[in-house]
């Protein structure tokens, strides 16, 4: 996980797996970064797996950075992430623009 | 649950259910009732499918996906069950075993290759369904979820769908609440609701979050989400429940059939309050409820008073759903049905049963040696309590060999196959008809006998089985057989491979064989002998001549394969009728039981099962021959043989031994009795060395060699055409 600064905006990129195993991690290096009036973005291209897990901590996160009167955007969802919120049909929930990636060559991921 | 256990089981599992499924296809065409073999060619899919999604192979998923939906039309009856689709699905299978074998081998991801092999099949299969080819979108669940965020590529046919079947309430709704433990014990709700996608179609999902608490009370590794899901599906209530099979202690479910009465519907409202006006909304996006009807719902949920018992609700619901009960008992049942099944039987690692065997052995040889001792002192008592542990071990040694017996069915089912395509590369009609699949032999046997079989197979489909104008044109059925056989026979097992094709050409085989300097012209052979020649290392692989083209391809090395065995080939023909191909093995390889001769101060064993008789020495005075009750029976003089020091005792005995209808008699010196051997290989140094196939260790601990008789006999039989000419010749020139 690496944060920078962008516009003002902190972007939090995550990469690689985001499941249970890294679930505290993620909620921690999340949860520190959300302040009040800030919009945390969260880049999700390098995301090679999303599980429950890890999909509870971006709930989390997004459900707190609104109760603190600030947002938390996610963006450049890698297929992994698009996969998962499109079977839970979640992207209106996190509210945020998915823009669907060329679509692999073949029939699986 | 160690997962790497789970998934061992999960490939052993698969790799069961794919022959299942193998032989169900191969059957299918002549079965009595298709209707049972399609579904358990579904059923396989379908819990491969299933079991993959758990451990997340999402590759193997998805492409049993698509052939389980194709099976779904088929078992529809809106596909038929062609040749064609037998073969594609057919292909399928070999697919997932590939895939199932990369899994094994630690590759839990597809990798480009897997996925290039995989697609044309995937393309064939989409054509079954009627669906174009769709290569530019991921298939991973090609049914639509309902708010598209970004225009896909078909998008036009997906709303299209939605909007046309969602009329009324056609629609399961399923109520799914996870246990706050579920991703501690290794489950990912995710992968339970790809695989409900794959029964089905997700219409609509809502994910509730509502029990999510706030950041600090939150743990991570708690499930806190539910889902409200409006499922599409042809599948019955007991198979959208097994979808959560695994997570039955740890998920509060609720599956409302489709067109269930609206009081259900304000149930499961009621049940859920506090999130009841989403699930409204969700029942109504989908046409389950009118907006109208949610209304009255609401109201009535209003109007109920807040002490009803939740039993009494239930109570209510099982009236309605009385197949909610049925399911409920008959999973149980199942579930006592599995039960009993395991206890019945234990899987063993092949690896600790050998090191039984092989402490059995160990066991056998220290028995040996105790009884040998206790013989020397003289104690009667010790003596008899000796006989007594040696019956046991002997009990002992049949039973642990016994472990190792499988039955060769299985071996046997997988050439449905090989007939199966092989018949259609050559374009001929061949059936295969296996009997004697209930013999049993030894594991090891078994796992060193498909290669040789199946290289007699192929040929008799091949060279022996002739074009079907020719058979007609002959008064055969055009359609040919070839027959695998097996049974017991003296110590051995004996797996026959015929064929009821045109036979081997006698005379050409003859003349290829002096062509090539085998045999020497004039030599009046036996049809045995000539046949035998077919084994000849390289015999008719150049220059070949049309009726036994290749029938010689490769039969050396099914002979020595078969050797290495212990075991030997024979053929029986018969022109214009068919071959028949006999291989000839021991049922097991670690232990025989011997028979110990001296000759010398050397000990040799002779495997007891391939003794005849024992006889006293006479010989044909100058002779290596001898008349035994009118026959002639070859004799092998060890002595000269092995080149044992000493000369020939005063008093000989020849020791009969009969392999493949042939006898010989070996010439030794003292007969010393039975006895149990452990067979220990020989060393590489010794490979070279003619009719020895073992040694093993005696009871005083000297080293005996274990005979090799076929090849002993094999040498006997030549001898035996020079003695027969001897005869014939001393009575012509009398």
């Amino acid at each position: 996980m690496t944060s920078a600064q962008q516009n003002a905006a902190p972007v939090l990129r995550v990469q690689g797996e985001l499941n249970i195993y890294r679930a505290a991690e993620l909620k921690e290096a999340l949860l520190a970064r959300l302040a009040p009036g800030t919009a945390l973005q969260i880049d999700l291209s390098g995301v090679t797996e999303l599980d429950t897990a890890g999909l509870q901590v971006l709930m989390l996160a997004k459900s707190t950075a609104r109760a603190l009167g600030g947002d938390m955007n996610l963006v450049a969802h890698s297929p992994a992430v698009v996969d998962v919120l499109e079977l839970l049909n979640l992207s209106a929930w996190f509210g945020d623009q998915v823009v669907i990636p060329p679509s692999p060559t073949s029939f699986a991921r | 649950m160690n997962l790497d256990q789970a998934l061992q089981t999960f490939i052993v599992e698969s790799r069961e259910l794919l022959e299942d499924m193998e032989n169900a296809l191969l059957t299918i065409e002549q079965a009595e009732d298709p209707a049972e073999m399609v579904n358990a060619i579904f059923r396989a899919a379908h819990t491969i499918k299933g079991s993959s999604g758990l451990f997340g192979l999402d590759h193997i998923v998805s492409f049993t996906h698509v052939v389980e939906n194709v099976l779904t039309q088929v078992r529809a009856g809106k596909l038929s069950i062609t040749d064609r689709l037998v073969s594609l699905l057919l292909s399928c299978c070999d697919h997932i075993a590939l895939m199932v074998n990369a899994v094994a081998e630690g590759q839990l991801t597809a990798d480009e290759e897997t996925l290039q092999r995989g697609a044309p099949l995937v393309q064939a299969l989409l054509a079954y369904l009627g669906q174009p080819p769709q290569p530019q979108q991921p298939q991973q669940h090609p049914q639509a979820q309902a708010p598209v965020p970004a225009p896909l590529p078909d998008e036009a046919d997906k709303v299209e769908r939605i909007a046309g079947d969602a009329s009324g309430a056609d629609l399961w709704h399923i109520s799914l609440r996870f246990g706050p433990d579920v991703l501690r014990n290794g489950m990912d709700p995710l992968s339970f609701i790809r695989y409900l996608g794959t029964i089905g179609e997700i219409v609509d999902i809502v994910t509730l979050a509502d029990a999510l608490p706030d950041a600090t009370r939150m743990d991570p590794e708690t499930c806190y989400l539910g889902y409200e899901i409006a499922f599409r599906s042809e599948a019955d209530k007991t198979t959208i429940e097994n979808v959560f099979e695994f997570v039955r202690d740890d998920c509060q479910l609720r599956i409302l059939p489709p067109k269930s009465k609206i009081a259900d519907y304000v149930a499961l409202l009621q049940e859920m309050p506090e999130q009841s006006a989403r699930i409204g909304e969700l029942l109504v996006r989908c046409g389950t409820l009118t907006a109208r009807e949610l209304e009255t719902a609401l109201q009535v949920q209003t109007a109920i008073e807040p002490a009803q018992p939740l039993g009494e609700i239930l109570i209510e619901q099982q009236a309605v759903q009385p197949e909610v009960v049925e399911a409920a008992l008959t999973k149980q049942k199942q579930v006592r049905e599995t039960h009993a099944q395991e206890s019945r039987s234990v899987r063993v690692d092949a690896e600790k049963l050998d090191q039984l065997i092989n402490l059995v052995g160990e066991l056998i040889i220290a028995g040996a040696s105790a009884s040998l001792i206790a013989r020397r002192t003289q104690a009667a008592e010790l003596q008899e309590a000796m006989s007594k542990v040696t019956s046991l071990v002997e009990d002992v040694r049949d039973s642990a060999l016994q472990l190792r017996m499988v039955k060769i069915a299985a071996t046997f089912n997988r050439f449905q196959r090989v007939v199966y395509d092989v018949s259609r590369e050559l374009g001929k009609d061949i059936a295969l008809v296996v009997s004697g699949e209930d013999t049993e032999l030894d594991k090891t046997v078994v796992e060193k006998i498909g290669d040789p079989l199946t290289h007699l197979v192929r040929n008799a489909m091949d060279h022996g089985i002739e074009p079907a104008e020719v058979r007609v044109a002959q008064g055969k059925p055009a359609q040919g057989t070839v027959k695998l056989d097996a049974y017991h026979d003296s110590g051995s097992i004996v797996i026959a491979v015929s064929d009821d094709g045109g036979g081997l050409r006698r005379d050409k085989i003859l003349a290829k064989a002096i062509e090539r300097g085998l045999v020497e012209p004039g030599h009046n052979l036996a049809d045995e002998d000539v046949y035998k020649l077919i084994f000849e290392p390289g015999f008719s692989t150049a220059d070949q001549v049309s009726n036994l083209s290749g029938r010689g391809v490769g039969m050396d090395v099914v002979k020595r394969n078969i050797t290495a065995l212990r075991g030997s080939v024979g053929v029986h023909s018969e022109e214009g009728r068919g071959t028949t191909v006999t291989v000839r093995l021991p049922l097991t390889l670690a232990i025989i039981d011997g028979f110990l001769v001296e000759v010398g101060r050397s000990v040799f064993a002779i495997p007891l099962d391939m003794i005849e008789e024992c006889v006293a020495y006479s010989a044909e005075a100058g002779h290596d021959y001898t008349d035994l009750r009118g026959e002639v029976l070859p004799l092998i003089r060890l002595r000269t043989l092995f080149e044992v020091e000493g000369s020939a005792v005063r008093r000989e005995n020849i020791v009969v031994v009969r392999h493949g209808g042939q006898k010989a008699g070996l010439v030794v010196d003292t007969l010393l009795g039975e006895f149990q051997t452990v067979i220990k290989p020989l060393g590489k140094m010794f490979s070279r060395v003619r009719c020895i196939s073992g040694s093993t260790i005696l009871g005083s601990g000297d080293v005996a060699l274990i005979l090799d008789i076929p090849a002993l006999v094999q040498e006997a039989a030549g001898a035996a055409t020079n003695s027969a000419r001897a005869l014939e010749n001393s009575a012509f020139s009398d």
